[in-house]
């Protein structure tokens, strides 16, 4: 009996780690890979021997990644500022207003957040153009509130309906207007739940691909995923994946850190946001 | 779960219980400003979506071209007409559907081992939780790189690993056969998304009364049996919900079969194809035509789902 439970925890802690490998090991190679050059970069040996940081100094060489890391950053800001700025009051709205129609509403944002975004490609596209915001980062930071602003609603909307209704209607019978309670009241509690949508919204943004393929042209409009997508072209003479694989981890380790930070606060507001949407 | 339905957002609200005229005038005050406070969202999402979307299947119905500057022509359901004798659009269609199904059920297995192991009581837990939130941050683009330099023919440290192991006999070019690329691009998928399944079974997994557990280690039935009998049907709603959106989320796939693929037309889904025809060969008329398509299939196969699964999602929206 204790032999045969043993055995089983034994199994287990090997099930453990071959999951741990197997979610952990491509980043790993991407980092051994990312510190090879010339022909150690074909070397499969697990372990790396003596690592250069050349890779790295190319990718900020050779083509404008601070610029676009740059880039990245403001579009995926201004579109997490403006989703929350909008948001909190829709959120107010949807979340503790009675009102016709709302249950409509509320699908309806849904459904956008579930939309392909090749659906609205080409009349985005044309909508961009019109506004004359092809090639900008403006375009991109319009574009991104359609998958950005409808998570941020209905996230901000729950985390709002939570909230005492005792602390309003104190409030409403002080003669508080609903934008005094939404800003005095709610806004102080609102927070950490802010700070968790707006995260979760950054990262969505930050990882957009798409509509910042489509929408920008010249190599210095271009964002972080589509830099890294179109490295590899560079030269057919040499393979770039030494760069490709610095690139990546640049971008990646700040992203990790991040989510490793605030994990407890982003499983919550995944699987409060992801399953309704 | 933590989470509800979409619908009971509406469900729980609350009466104003102080009583008399007043309330009813806060509540009409409450209200106007309800519909203010929608104003802005209600407008950035016609802007950026409602219109945009509208545009498209307009266009899908017109030979407009891009960049070109005259008025494009209606022409009815030609469009969708040469989209069903595309074999391209045919291929595109069924790539798709393999992809999402392959996707799907391996990232709900997966993923259920994962959550189970998770919700074990073991020292080392949160660093599980950590490790598997890692693949979820990367960027897709970011892990599209990152495998395809592991599947590189020549240099691969996949082929490495395999040869090593003795699984295969001679390095495979994974991305040159359209089968293995698909089969490439899946396992890219399930790495990535596989964590985000995981965390939504734990969710569910942590709502379950222990006392039902307990009580059957104490009648001594055996946990398959149990999990079978007991954890399955209760965590059923949430699951369905789950694979509901990662299959939305499947059947839109992009950044993966353009990135990893380089768009190959063997191993391109409908959203490659359809912004193929729309950018590559500058028919916004076709491209369109294409992405409304995707949308009802899409549309038809969430209701399929939601039928089978018996899901009500918006049972209780009034």
């Amino acid at each position: 009996m204790r032999v045969k439970r043993q055995i089983g925890q034994a199994l287990f802690y090997v099930l453990v780690a071959v999951l741990l490998l197997y979610t952990l090991f491509p980043f790993y190679w991407a980092i051994v890979s990312s510190l090879r050059s010339g022909q150690a970069l074909f070397s499969t040996d697990l372990i790396p021997t003596d690592p250069v940081w050349e890779n790295y100094a190319a990718v900020f060489r050779e083509q404008p990644f601070a610029r676009n890391i740059l880039n990245s950053v403001i579009v995926a800001v201004s579109v997490v500022a403006l989703s929350l700025l909008l948001s909190l009051t829709a959120a107010y709205s949807l979340g503790r207003v009675r009102f016709r129609g709302r249950g409509f509403l509320l699908m309806v944002v849904l459904a956008v957040s579930m939309f392909p975004q090749v659906a609205v490609l080409s009349g985005l596209f044309e909508l961009v153009r019109i506004l004359g915001l092809y090639n900008s980062l403006t375009s991109l930071i319009l574009s991104y509130l359609i998958f950005t602003l409808p998570f941020t609603v209905w996230v901000l909307a729950t985390f709002m309906r939570e909230l005492p209704k005792e602390l309003e209607e104190a409030a409403l019978v002080d003669g508080a207007s609903p934008w005094v309670i939404l800003t005095r009241v709610f806004l102080p509690l609102m927070w950490p739940a802010m700070v968790t949508t707006g995260l979760l919204a950054f990262i969505a943004a930050w990882n957009e691909f798409l509509f910042a393929l489509t929408f920008t042209l010249s190599n210095e409009m271009r964002t972080v995923p589509v830099a890294i997508a179109l490295i590899t072209g560079a030269s057919q003479y040499e393979l770039p994946w030494g760069r490709v694989m610095a690139a990546s981890v640049i971008v990646t380790v700040p992203l990790i850190v991040l989510v490793l930070i605030f994990q407890r606060r982003i499983v919550a507001g995944l699987t409060a946001g992801a399953v309704k949407g | 779960m933590t989470a509800t339905t979409p619908g009971s957002l509406t469900g729980a609200e609350d009466r104003n219980r102080i009583g008399g005229e007043t309330v009813g005038r806060l509540e009409q005050r409450r209200r106007r400003a309800a519909l203010l406070f929608l104003l802005p969202t209600v407008v950035a999402l016609l802007l950026v979506a409602g219109w945009p979307l509208l545009r498209t299947v307009y266009l899908g119905f017109t030979d407009a071209r891009l960049g070109s500057t005259e008025e494009a022509a209606f022409i009815g359901f030609a469009n969708f007409g040469y989209l069903l004798t595309d074999p391209g659009w045919w291929q595109a269609t069924w790539v798709t559907l393999k992809f999402a199904s392959a996707s799907v059920v391996l990232e709900t297995l997966l993923g259920m081992v994962i959550a189970l192991v998770l919700n074990a009581h073991l020292p080392g837990r949160g660093l599980m939780r950590a490790a598997v939130l890692v693949p979820w941050a990367i960027p897709t683009v970011i892990s599209a790189q990152m495998w395809g330099w592991m599947y590189h023919d020549l240099y691969g440290v996949v082929n490495t690993l395999l040869v090593g192991i003795g699984i295969l006999d001679a390095p495979v070019a994974w991305m040159a056969d359209p089968d293995t690329a698909l089969w490439a691009m899946v396992a890219v998928d399930v790495w990535k998304t596989t964590p985000f399944m995981a965390l939504l079974i734990l969710a569910a997994l942590q709502t379950l009364p222990t006392e039902i557990y307990e009580a059957a280690r104490v009648d001594g039935v055996h946990p398959v049996r149990v999990f079978f009998r007991v954890t399955l049907p209760l965590i059923r709603p949430a699951l369905m919900v789950a694979i509901i959106f990662r299959a939305l989320d499947a059947l839109r796939m992009f950044d993966l079969a353009y990135v990893l693929a380089g768009g190959n037309p063997a191993t391109a889904t409908l959203s490659v194809y359809a912004r193929q025809n729309l950018v590559d060969f500058q028919d916004v008329g076709y491209g369109s035509a294409a992405s409304t398509l995707l949308v009802l299939l899409i549309l038809l196969i969430t209701i399929i789902l939601l039928t089978v699964g018996r899901v009500r999602l918006a049972a209780d929206t009034r």
